[in-house]
């Protein structure tokens, strides 16, 4: 197979030259068949990701090139630094949250008996498989101003009524609330995996040398996981962080901006306002985040990629 | 409920002297139950108020009865929403977005993945983690230059790309090709290397290698990769929100969410009604290749 | 009507040799195989053959052409893996018939060609299940079924057995060498295992370290290893080595492997070594079935010793018992009625009518 491809032919000088051709033909095919694939990430992704590096530096109507000019702009705002808040309080918050309900609900599936864990691991994942935007619609209309299904119930129990999405505070706790409702099934889903991975004689060995349940989820099934945690909270980090849609339905970045979150008011500056180099800016500041995450992704897939 | 029965079932069948162990395990057990429930009532919640909403009439929502509970059931909203031709637009564009979506990815992966993980050419392994990298970076961060690129296309070839659906059949291959290959690149290195020693020796050519050998043997992987190219372009809200704005053009979770919140409070039973059709396709692949569905959402983190 | 020769052969692999120029002629119908540790290049070797690896230096022809460059497909060559490489979603007839298949063969001959090998191999009832329904013994009659349908001038056979049990490589030994038998087809052989080299090899290439060491029947090579490295490797338990030296007394040569113990060097050998008398770094070689129990008549060239016993590993059969002379190991197979005790002396005798000299500096049967 590959082998034959390999250009490692340099001994022998007589009678390998149309070895060499078929060398070249094979790695040729081969490069044609990544091709689209490559014309893809370069023209689709790739030139994007550096022209709005380009973008960045222009003024609004694209005409002149005003450098850190728009950069300099943002930081004199304080809307900005509002945004920069937001965004890490959400995706901090939220991710810790997945993090933590996955961890529990995927510890009781596993808890019970194999027959029935099919079938609660495939209630519990349906948040996950319904559009986001889809979705988020239903927790608007639950937290509609005037006919909130919660309170509702909050009238029933005496309890005040809440403005979920009027107040600042509400409105980012709803924010979080629906981010975590739709990303903590993919928590689940993959700690339920790394479970299953755990070899059943550790717990047993672990029993045996007297841990109790908590020492045994402490010494045993952390370290075990400890892989697929981190990846998992890394690949939530960057959803989280990027996320879009479920601000963007539920509150527009309201009241005023306290929801915005970098990708929203790119959205409405960028697009809505028709700044493309400002709203190309505040993308932008995404990106170390971004890095930060895929770069230690990058060095656990590459570590294990050796192990292996 | 309907735990009781698998509680019991799976309660341990031990001789009563190691009761106390067996004791402990029950309460556990029941523990486990106890907060599942809980968790799937906040998990189905929102779902199951959908529902509710969508078999209301405008009336019902109107006269602030139970919000969890609906009195006299109606079809209504459906009714209206598919004899409207607005939705079924959005429903074909989105349909038709959609399939072309995974052709498209499917066609550019596969093959692109047999050739970086069997053939190998110079740089095929940086390309390999390349295409890893470019599933890390967001839509959020695309769609402005993305937008840009567009309306400089229109000014120098002068073919209009805002606006049309099938723009976004172009737009969505960023968000799925990537992921698709990198699995499928999983999938086919896992296949051990005799197989296709043997296709050779056979007389297969390398397409046929790959269409005879390597795509029935990794279509489990094929499936899981189709399922997450369908839900990632069904659920994309970003791009056509951002790049489609007429009517006939917009696909479902835009249309629905643009045009059918209109102020008109009473319209919910309308809006969840659409929610849920746009919730459908997702849900009942799921519900029907759940395994699939699983195995590719897991496949980027535990494959690599 | 498909002789193999080997030419010189050398693979490299960025800077490391894999294989260091094997010459190698392989008659036609002959059933020949490569053994050898792993990492010696027999693999590499075959699947130079096969044209799965391209070569480095070298001409391999297979029934007189060159096939150099030719792709694996156009050298009319079969192959068996390790792990059967047998296609996953096809069954056993379409595994059987994929290759002719592609080679647009007509149904009616395909179909004729699978029933016939299926015949030989005894899988006719195997033939619509899937890989996965069969045990191992069947996949690998299934691989060499598709080997079989293919009729090629060589068949090629990468460690078939090595994924088996026990019994069953015994047994799929054997049918393996009646199935050459009944089709006669060239065969090239690759295993690590000495036992199934020497059962079913026509000849044997012990290879070392990307060189052969030794071409030969299995008998050849049983009885007169050309190298310490093969005598060795063939047979087992393995041949004793003990560090000895030759001394000339009283006009006879004799071996002596310490201060005790000295043997007279059989007469018909005593030329062949007598230039090695005084020279230091020789090995006395002398199999385990050389050495037993005393017994009352003696023959020429046997000799009784006393030696300590210190290990005694009852095999049924025989009896093997452990010992040390001059720093070696010594093995000895001994009757199992001859009462061997550990850790009791017990007189032995060694048989030097099969005993071979060495030459540890070239490491050469002198």
């Amino acid at each position: 197979m590959a082998d034959i491809a390999a250009p490692n032919s340099a001994v022998a000088t007589r009678g390998r030259n149309s070895l060499h051709k078929l060398v070249q033909r094979k790695s040729t095919v081969a490069f044609l068949m990544a091709l689209p694939l490559i014309l893809l990430i370069t023209i689709l992704v790739a030139y994007p990701a550096g022209y709005a590096v380009w973008l960045s530096m222009l003024n609004k109507s694209m005409t002149k090139f005003v450098g850190f000019g728009n950069f300099q702009f943002l930081f004199k705002r304080e809307t900005f630094w509002e945004i920069v808040a937001q965004s890490c309080l959400f995706a901090l918050t939220a991710v810790l949250f997945k993090a933590m309900i996955g961890f529990v609900v995927a510890h009781f599936v596993n808890n019970i008996p194999t027959k029935g864990q099919r079938k609660w691991r495939g209630m519990l994942l349906v948040p996950w498989v319904i559009p986001a935007a889809m979705s988020t619609l239903s927790w608007l209309w639950l937290f509609d101003p005037s006919y909130s299904a919660f309170n509702w119930i909050f009238a029933h129990i005496g309890l005040p009524k809440i403005s979920w999405l009027g107040e600042a505070g509400w409105a980012r706790f709803s924010v979080i609330l629906v981010n975590v409702w739709a990303g903590a099934p993919f928590f689940l889903i993959m700690y339920l995996a790394a479970l299953k991975s755990v070899p059943e004689q550790l717990y047993e060995a672990a029993s045996i040398d007297g841990a109790t349940w908590w020492q045994r989820i402490w010494y045993v099934t952390l370290p075990m996981m400890r892989n697929i945690i981190a990846i998992t909270i890394l690949f939530s980090t960057i959803v989280t962080f990027a996320n879009f849609d479920i601000v963007r339905v539920l509150t527009s970045g309201g009241p005023l901006t306290a929801t915005h979150v970098f990708a929203t008011w790119a959205f409405k500056v960028g697009i809505e306002s028709g700044d493309i180099p400002l709203g190309a800016t505040v993308s932008l500041f995404m990106v170390p985040i971004l890095a930060v995450a895929a770069t230690f992704i990058l060095r656990d897939i590459s570590k294990r990629g050796s192990e292996v | 409920m309907a735990n009781a029965a698998i509680a019991t079932a799976g309660a341990p069948t031990r001789p009563a002297r190691y009761g106390s162990i067996s004791q402990s395990r029950r309460w556990a057990l029941r523990w486990s139950y106890f907060f599942l429930t809980l968790f799937a009532i906040f998990f189905l919640m929102p779902p199951f108020y959908m529902l509710v909403t969508a078999l209301k009439s405008k009336e019902e929502i109107a006269a602030i009865t139970n919000p969890w509970w609906v009195y006299s059931p109606t079809l209504s909203n459906f009714i209206e929403l598919l004899t409207q031709n607005q939705y079924l637009i959005f429903f074909r564009n989105s349909a038709l977005v959609s399939i072309c979506v995974v052709v498209v990815t499917m066609l550019i992966s596969v093959i692109a993945a047999f050739s970086l993980a069997r053939m190998k050419f110079w740089g095929s392994a940086a390309l390999a983690t390349g295409v890893f990298l470019t599933y890390l970076i967001p839509d959020t961060l695309l769609f402005i230059p993305l937008f840009k690129m567009m309306t400089f296309v229109r000014e120098t070839t002068g073919i209009e790309l805002v606006n049309h659906w099938w723009t976004l059949c172009i737009i969505y291959p960023t968000l799925t090709v990537p992921f698709c290959t990198w699995i499928m690149i999983g999938y086919f290195a896992s296949i051990p290397k005799e197989l296709d020693e043997a296709a050779l020796i056979d007389g297969a050519t390398w397409m046929q290698t790959l269409t005879k050998i390597f795509i029935p043997v990794a279509l489990p992987g094929i499936i899981a990769a189709t399922i997450f190219c369908f839900t990632v372009s069904w659920a994309q809200f970003l791009y056509p929100l951002a790049f489609t704005t007429s009517t006939t053009e917009l696909v479902l979770p835009v249309g629905i969410v643009t045009t059918l919140i209109k102020g008109d409070v009473f319209n919910w039973g309308q809006i969840m009604a659409g929610a849920l059709l746009g919730a459908a396709p997702p849900l009942i692949i799921y519900a029907f290749l759940m395994d699939y569905y699983i195995a590719g959402l897991t496949a980027g983190a535990t494959k690599g | 009507m498909a002789q193999v020769s080997l030419r010189k052969v050398i693979k490299k692999y960025d800077e490391v040799l894999a294989v260091r120029g094997v010459d190698l002629d392989i008659a036609d119908k002959e059933f020949i195989v490569l053994v050898g540790p792993s990492g010696c290049g027999k693999s590499t070797t075959l699947r130079m053959i096969a044209g799965l690896e391209e070569i480095s230096g070298g001409d391999i022809a297979i029934g007189g052409d060159v096939v150099n460059d030719v792709p694996p497909k156009d050298r009319d060559i079969a192959m068996v893996f390790q792990n059967y490489a047998l296609y996953p979603h096809m069954n056993v007839y379409e595994n059987m018939s994929f290759g002719l298949k592609l080679k647009k063969t007509p149904k009616q001959v395909i179909d004729q060609r699978v029933r016939t090998a299926a015949g030989i191999l005894d899988i006719t009832e195997l033939l619509d299940r899937k890989p996965k329904q069969l045990s191992g013994g069947q996949r690998q009659r299934v691989a060499m079924g598709r080997a079989i349908v293919r009729d090629p001038k060589v068949f090629l056979f990468d460690e078939p057995l090595s994924n088996l049990d026990a019994k069953l490589r015994v047994q799929m030994r054997t049918e393996i060498k009646k199935v050459h038998q009944k089709v006669r087809t060239t065969t090239v052989y690759v295993t690590h295992d000495q036992v199934e080299a020497m059962t079913l090899a026509d000849r044997v290439v012990v290879m070392n370290a990307g060189l052969i060491e030794q071409v030969g029947t299995p008998n050849d090579l049983y009885h007169s290893p050309a190298t310490k490295f093969v005598a060795g490797f063939i047979g087992s338990p393995a041949m004793n080595f003990i560090p000895c030296q030759l001394e000339q007394a009283a006009g006879a040569l004799r071996v002596r492997l310490n201060d005790k113990l000295a043997f007279p060097v059989p007469e018909g050998r005593s030329s062949r070594y007598s230039a090695y008398a005084g020279k230091p770094s020789l090995v006395l070689g002398l199999r385990p079935e050389h050495i037993a129990e005393t017994r009352p008549h003696t023959e020429p060239n046997q000799h009784d010793f006393e030696q300590m016993i210190e290990v005694v590993e009852p095999m049924g059969m025989e009896t093997l018992v452990y010992f040390t002379i001059n720093g070696a190991e010594v093995c000895g197979r001994v009757n199992p009625n001859a009462g061997a005790t550990a850790e009791r002396p017990m007189k032995l005798r060694a048989d030097l009518s099969n005993m071979h000299l060495i030459d540890d500096t070239t490491g050469k049967v002198i």
